[in-house]
């Protein structure tokens, strides 16, 4: 495996001018993890904000205005209020799946947040297997998901959690195959050859018609796969109460929470990485400027969003069974038909390159 | 239809025997006096009244009732296919039920009472069956009046709790703890 | 003392198939708008049967009413249909006015009809946005609010409340209009013509929203009218149960409108009929704003009302449908008895006719779409 943990040379060249090559690279390891950790969980927190802002300003409200200047730290008060609840759970519950299924989704959503190249240094795991680590990690949230609404015992909690599962396993196949269309072009699994490919046009301009038909479909299956509205089945407040998380509380549910946000990040990522072109500017004006990459691969990302928070804000919720028609009668269809159309593209060399 | 034929129409639907005796010996007498045959004698074993009221009036006995309203329904001249109203009623010493009917078609209205001096154990045929609406509405009955009806698919406690003791619509009802007297 | 007798928790008495089982849906749920109960019994996601649990909020307001006079049962009606209480008090009022035949001046009954009216409007626009919050699209609840708040700054501007309003007395209403009634009403009807196109492009056209009402929850005619249906539920099956048109009463035989009727008797149909009644509601308001006539307010009233001896019904038309008001009076200063017809029970006593064979999603929006206030249930 082709690892390069070079994030920053100084700190990785006195690691291992102090200790043996493995324990350098272990403590190396955990370094980054804490790292991403912290920094994804506050970046989590404001996306949570973010959400609850555009929230806002889709209803006509002001939005969280009160802590911090102008809200800034509201989500950060709600963690803090998380953090000190009292964990309540239900009798019957079988305690050890419901303990360890918050871990499971986190860790799971976590784990994915390795592999994106926010610049062309800053990556801290660039496997040759990239996109389809991805999709594989992407898929054991729901386990998570699944223990969490059996192990509640309760009914409602039980019906998300078969909903989420059936969901899951429907789009996944969605996902995979509008991501395999793009494979088509760049040839590689590799998320640093993928933002290499697109040097020379962002692969959505490349494969033009295929690439854009790929693109919503992924956008739908990736909003399906995050559980959120309009397929937010799981939870479907207004049906289910508050679906497979409904018995947890504190710091258990706030993984949950947490973790449907990073998860929305990793859609919104996957797909900059996929189509837009990762960290790359647009024309290439800041080239120069590596760095900035970070700025880019953000930017791009965060607009992505906020598509996924204008669709959760306008859009009414799908139904069980017209979820998975939408799935298994329409975009699954469309997406072999888009393969082979890609394919036929990539054969006779009609890709556009700038 | 106005509410004398809605009387004459119903009226002969359950005819009194007695009367019918008394209306065979009216031709030998004078014609004056076959007016006064339904005064004294009522020529249905249903009574009609509008006093009182904005709307005519049927007294019923118990053992009628269920032919009377399915007829009510049923009879393409009056067709009074909407029960709006199911009040149940404690009048002192006896227990009723007073049925609002209005015919959807022709938008005549009409009420149907029936009483019982049975205060122990009052009970009634449904009509559930002819207006589906009144399910729910016997059951509120059967909740604050103790009234059972008979042939109810799920006659239980719509609104109280099971085992409540006591009917709280009915006048005798005293619960000292809920209720506030003045 | 215990403040309640019993409070054992009901119990259930079901005999499964095997693969069905029971969800308990409420008395704390977001989908039923209050404190109403649903017994569901479920196969997979496919709903066997529903059988609402009642009474968790009744407060037995036709045994208080035996205990109150004529003026104070007014204001126990605010608290059985909330959002429309006015048209609430006014069934009573026009009861006692009916019995002791007294004449309302015509500007009580052309105000009377205006703020019914509005009240309509504000009833619809809360279940709007709640009816989107129940098949997931959040946002109209706050658009649907934010039209709702400018009808209750007018209530307020006038009698002081704003949801529970006590407007109406036996012989009139208790004030007169505010001076800024008028134009208000005016610039609100001027405003929320621009708003239910916005509704219609925000919810109504939606593909999702269509595909989650279209051939859903299907009432037929006659069992719309077998069940008692009224207001929109009962219209949405193409049953003309319009109160106002076939027993009108205040101003309500002086202005032209049309019923609305759709015959599909499916979610969608209902969700129109509303749509459309705001428009009539508008209409209505329109037709009546500008020819207010001048006179008394309230014609006095002995402060000790007394009916006469006899029966007296009375019938209006909510925002929710047909409530009736049922009095019996002895000739003493309280009735004998009061029976409110409310439109919620018959309402909610179709949902196990409608909902069996749906998913949970359908329940549930099958049930928005029948507008159910609880506390008009429980009365």
């Amino acid at each position: 495996m082709n690892i390069s943990l070079s994030i920053t040379k100084t700190i990785h060249e006195w690691l291992f001018s102090i200790m043996s090559e493995t324990a350098a690279s272990i403590t190396e390891m955990i370094l980054i993890a804490t790292v991403y950790l912290a920094v994804f969980a506050v970046f989590g927190l404001y996306l949570v904000l973010l959400e609850r802002k555009v929230a806002a300003w889709f209803q006509l409200r002001l939005g969280p205005n009160r802590v911090g200047f102008k809200g800034l730290f509201q989500t950060m008060a709600d963690a803090l209020k998380l953090v000190s609840k009292e964990l309540t759970g239900t009798v019957k519950a079988d305690k050890f799946l419901y303990n360890l299924a918050p871990y499971f989704v986190i860790v799971s959503a976590l784990m994915a947040l390795a592999v994106f190249p926010f610049t062309q240094e800053f990556q801290a795991f660039d496997i040759n297997i990239g996109i389809f680590f991805l999709i594989a990690i992407s898929s054991i949230g729901v386990i998570g998901i699944l223990m969490g609404g059996w192990a509640s015992n309760n009914k409602f909690a039980l019906i998300g959690a078969m909903r989420s599962g059936v969901q899951t396993i429907s789009y996944e196949l969605s996902v995979g195959l509008s991501l395999l269309t793009m494979v088509l072009i760049t040839g590689s699994l590799q998320l640093s050859e993928i933002v290499e490919v697109q040097k020379s046009g962002w692969l959505i301009i490349q494969g033009h018609i295929p690439a854009i038909i790929a693109f919503m479909v992924y956008m739908i299956a990736g909003t399906a796969e995050t559980n959120r509205a309009p397929f937010d089945m799981v939870e479907a407040e207004s049906e289910l109460g508050a679906g497979f998380h409904t018995e947890y509380s504190g710091m258990k549910f706030a993984y949950f929470f947490l973790a449907e946000f990073i998860n929305m990040f990793i859609i919104a990522a996957i797909a900059t990485t996929i189509f837009f072109g990762a960290w790359l500017s647009p024309f290439g004006i800041t080239e120069s400027i590596p760095w900035l990459g970070v700025f880019w691969f953000l930017g791009k990302t965060l607009v992505i969003v906020f598509l996924m928070m204008w669709f959760r804000w306008t859009f009414p919720r799908l139904r069980v069974d017209q979820l998975l028609t939408l799935e298994w009668k329409y975009l699954l269809p469309i997406n072999l038909v888009n393969i082979v159309i890609m394919a036929f593209v990539v054969w006779q060399n009609l890709i556009i390159q700038l | 239809m106005n509410n004398n034929e809605l009387q004459n129409l119903i009226g002969s639907w359950f005819p009194n025997q007695e009367a019918n005796k008394v209306v065979e010996t009216v031709p030998e007498t004078e014609e004056g006096a076959e007016i006064k045959v339904p005064e004294t004698v009522n020529p249905s074993l249903l009574s009609f009244s509008e006093e009182g009221s904005q709307f005519l009036n049927i007294a019923v006995k118990k053992e009628q009732l269920h032919d009377l309203m399915k007829r009510l329904k049923e009879n393409p001249e009056t067709n009074f296919d909407y029960l709006f109203c199911l009040t149940g009623m404690d009048w002192g010493k006896e227990l009723g039920i007073v049925y609002h009917l209005e015919s959807t078609k022709y938008r005549h209205q009409l009420v149907v009472r029936v009483n019982t001096d049975n205060r122990e154990n009052p009970n009634f045929d449904t009509v559930c069956d002819i207006w589906k609406t009144a399910e729910f509405h016997e059951r509120e009955v059967f909740d604050f009046f103790g009234i059972k009806f008979n042939n109810h698919p799920n006659l239980k406690y719509l609104f109280l709790t099971e085992g409540w003791e006591g009917y709280p619509l009915r006048k005798d009802y005293v619960d000292e703890v809920n209720m506030v007297i003045k | 003392m215990p403040l309640r007798k019993k409070m054992e928790p009901k119990t259930v008495n079901n005999n499964f198939k095997s693969e069905e089982y029971f969800i308990n849906m409420g008395p704390q749920h977001p989908a039923t708008h209050g404190v109403l109960r649903l017994l569901l019994t479920i196969d997979g996601e496919i709903i066997k049967k529903v059988e609402p649990d009642l009474g968790y909020i009744h407060r037995s307001i036709e045994k208080m009413c035996e205990r109150d006079s004529y003026q104070q049962i007014v204001h126990l009606t605010d608290r059985m249909d909330y959002l429309s209480s006015h048209i609430n008090n006014e069934a009573v009022c026009l009861t006692v006015e009916n019995a002791l035949q007294l004449e309302v001046p015509e500007r009580v009954k052309v105000i009377r009809t205006i703020i019914g009216e509005l009240t309509r409007i504000a009833s619809h626009c809360l279940w709007w946005g709640v009816m989107g919050m129940d098949v997931g699209a959040l946002t109209t609840y706050f658009y649907g609010f934010r039209d709702r708040e400018m009808i209750n700054d007018i209530f307020e501007e006038t009698c002081g409340a704003r949801l529970t309003m006590n407007y109406n007395i036996p012989g009139g209403v208790m004030y007169d209009i505010h001076p800024n009634f008028i134009q208000r009403t005016k610039d609100f009807v001027k405003h929320f013509k621009t708003k239910i196109p916005e509704y219609d492009r925000l919810l109504t056209g939606n593909v999702i929203f269509q595909k989650r009402m279209k051939g859903v929850g299907i009432l037929s005619k006659e069992d719309a009218i077998s069940f008692g249906a009224s207001g929109p539920v009962g219209r949405g099956s193409g049953y003309s149960c319009d109160v106002r048109k076939h027993h009108p009463y205040s101003a309500l035989d002086k202005v032209t409108f049309n019923e609305s009727l759709k015959t599909a008797g499916d979610s969608l149909a209902r969700y129109e009929v509303r749509i459309m009644e705001m428009w009539e509601s508008l209409s209505i308001i329109e037709q009546l704003i500008d020819n207010i006539p001048e006179g008394d307010y309230k014609v006095a009233t002995n402060a000790v009302i007394k009916l006469p001896k006899g029966e007296y019904y009375q019938k209006v038309e909510t925002a929710r449908g047909e409530l009736g008001v049922y009095m019996v009076s002895t000739g003493t200063k309280n009735p004998y008895r009061v029976k409110f017809r409310s439109p919620g029970l018959s309402n909610i006593s179709l949902l196990n006719h409608i909902a069996v064979g749906g998913k949970i999603g359908d329940l549930v929006a099958t049930m928005a779409t029948l507008d159910i206030v609880v506390p008009d249930i429980d009365r």
